[in-house]
């Protein structure tokens, strides 16, 4: 890792709907403080935002941690949930498994993964079914 | 078209931000599904929701969304409106059905993003 990198991580509650969201709020405000320009901070903040409350509503929380050096932006989201049986479908826009009761809290579109994949330059997903998911994705900076 | 115009074309109620009502909005969203709204990514502009819980404000911080129109006369709790005015985010109340209020802002020349590719 450069030298240069700031590192920073979450923890995120898996019990709490109200509270998804927070380490995606604070990495945007730790973001726009360095400087980093608009279109990159919102790209990445739309992008963990939709990871964490995946995390949320799909895994039962986890933790994130975010590495950002001067030339691009790391996160990888890491939980011990159910994991995703079939990533290709999971990808698919409007694809979703989550009950009513979350889509009447306005999530459960099928759109999070899609949009992560729309708002950053790299997304990987890892997941082993019973033992949990890692989502990694990178913005690049220049 | 700035928030205070669209208030008054919408007969709408300021619940936070009247202060910032001399600010310019540039395009418009309608939708209850937040991934909707969070694949639409445009500069100030205004969302208007069904949907009245926390993740509508935080939608809104991610995207720099500066006004929220809270449609069939939903009143946020004490938390939205805590944090909305924390994030400098103007919400407005107005007892008009989503169709109707996009409608009239339409009609008045506002607009949505790109379509969805
Ligand atoms: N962290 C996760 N753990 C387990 N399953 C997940 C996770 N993230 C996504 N999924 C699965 O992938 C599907 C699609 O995710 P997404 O595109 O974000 O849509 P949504 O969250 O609206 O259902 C989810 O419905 C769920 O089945
Ligand atoms: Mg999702």
């Amino acid at each position: 890792m450069n030298k240069d990198s700031i590192v920073l991580t979450y923890d995120v509650p898996g019990d709490d709907f109200t509270r998804a969201g927070e380490a995606s709020s604070n990495l945007k405000s730790y973001l726009k403080q360095m400087g980093i320009p608009p279109e990159i901070v919102r790209k990445v903040a739309i992008a963990m935002y939709e990871g964490e409350i995946n995390m949320v509503i799909h895994a039962g929380g986890g933790e994130i941690e975010v590495v950002i050096s001067p030339e691009e932006i790391n996160m990888k989201l890491t939980d011990h949930g159910p994991g995703i049986e079939d990533i290709e479908l999971a990808m698919q826009a409007g694809y979703s498994t989550a009950p009513d009761n979350i889509r009447n809290l306005g999530f459960g579109a099928g759109m999070g993964l899609p949009n992560m994949k729309k708002y950053t330059d790299e997304l990987k997903i890892d997941s082993t079914v019973g033992l949990g998911t890692t989502v990694t994705m990178k913005v690049k900076i220049q | 078209m700035t928030i205070e115009e669209i208030r008054q074309t919408l007969g709408a109620k300021y619940i936070v931000g009247e202060e910032w009502g001399h600010r310019e909005v540039h395009s418009a969203c309608g939708s209850d599904m937040m991934s909707d709204v969070l694949a639409f990514m445009k500069d100030q502009s205004v969302l208007l929701t069904g949907l009245c819980n926390l993740q509508v404000i935080r939608t809104c911080e991610m995207m720099d969304i500066i006004c929220v129109v809270l449609v069939r006369g939903k009143q946020p709790d004490e938390a939205m409106i805590q944090m909305a005015k924390e994030k400098g985010i103007t919400i407005l109340s107005t007892g008009h059905r989503m169709f109707s209020a996009c409608g009239m802002l339409y009609e008045k020349g506002l607009r949505g993003g790109p379509d969805y590719k």
